[in-house]
């Protein structure tokens, strides 16, 4: 049966990812504020840059060893 | 004769780029600031009255710096074993040029340096950030017990090995910004939304006149 392997997910170790980008997030973000309150809409923000950095490197990685 | 009055971050930095109210922050002394900061995260947000800011720094950065010694051993091989001093032939551990911007955390592993370095067993009884042992042979017969070689190392951690290197050398890597930080206040930050919000008032005039 091809059913979708939360397993899988779950034990990834992309997760090891998660507290870096949140910490540099927030460590970045911290150094152009000093209120808290811009501090973490700013973190989000570099945060979703990260990520969106991540999945296109991804899914170039994932073409090309389409295409090996 | 050196001007000893507490210093300020100039020119003012803005609070937030939604309030557009410049604030005065006090810097006292930078140069020591900036000392404290690489003594260990925060500590020099702390001694300029940041408080918040400090608690953030040091909360983060001493997080993954922890997360990384933890994953990066075990009871077996001993905790931290990706934290260490070697410039020895055959293993030369440049990834502590990044991890030691972290400050006293990484002591240890200096102190091990050291200790190793005339030829002592190490520190504390424990292999803790202690350098593994060189071995030109694969299967070294004394390497059967702590503080074991780097291959021995990488076996027995696995992936963690690395995993705990790249989070102690990320957390010395944003340390460095907290110490550009506590030296010369918050980069200041021209928002994207700065023309936006000269449109919208400019619209607003424009609307009343």
């Amino acid at each position: 049966m091809l059913g979708f392997e939360w397993e899988r997910i779950w034990t990834n170790d992309l997760w090891f990812a998660v507290p870096l980008i949140v910490a540099m997030s927030l460590v970045y973000a911290a150094t152009r504020h000093e209120d808290l309150g811009a501090i973490f809409r700013h973190a989000v923000r570099v945060a979703r840059w990260i990520v969106l950095f991540l999945v296109v490197l991804w899914g170039l990685l994932f073409l090309m060893s389409w295409f090996q | 004769m050196p001007d000893s009055s507490p210093q300020t971050s100039t020119p003012p930095v803005k609070k937030d780029e939604q309030a557009f109210e410049p604030v005065e922050i006090p810097l006292r002394d930078p140069w020591l600031a900036a000392f404290l900061a690489l003594l260990l995260p925060g500590l020099g947000h702390y001694y300029q009255g940041r408080l918040k800011k400090a608690v953030l720094y040091f909360v983060t950065i001493m997080t993954i710096f922890c997360t990384g010694v933890y994953l990066a051993g075990s009871s077996e091989v001993g905790w931290g074993r990706c934290v260490y001093v070697s410039f020895r032939m055959g293993d030369q551990r440049l990834h502590f040029l990044c991890q030691m911007w972290v400050g006293l955390p990484v002591l240890p592993a200096v102190l091990q340096y050291l200790h190793d370095s005339s030829g002592h067993q190490p520190l504390w009884g424990s292999s803790f950030m202690a350098p593994p042992l060189i071995s030109a042979e694969p299967r070294d017969p004394q390497d059967l017990a702590p503080p074991f070689t780097v291959h021995t190392l990488n076996k027995r951690l696995h992936r963690y090995f690395d995993l705990g290197t790249v989070y102690t050398m990320m957390a010395g890597l944003l340390n460095l910004l907290v110490i550009f930080d506590a030296f010369a206040g918050p980069v200041i930050f021209e928002s994207g939304s700065t023309s936006e919000e000269e449109a919208r008032r400019g619209g607003d005039e424009a609307a009343a006149a």
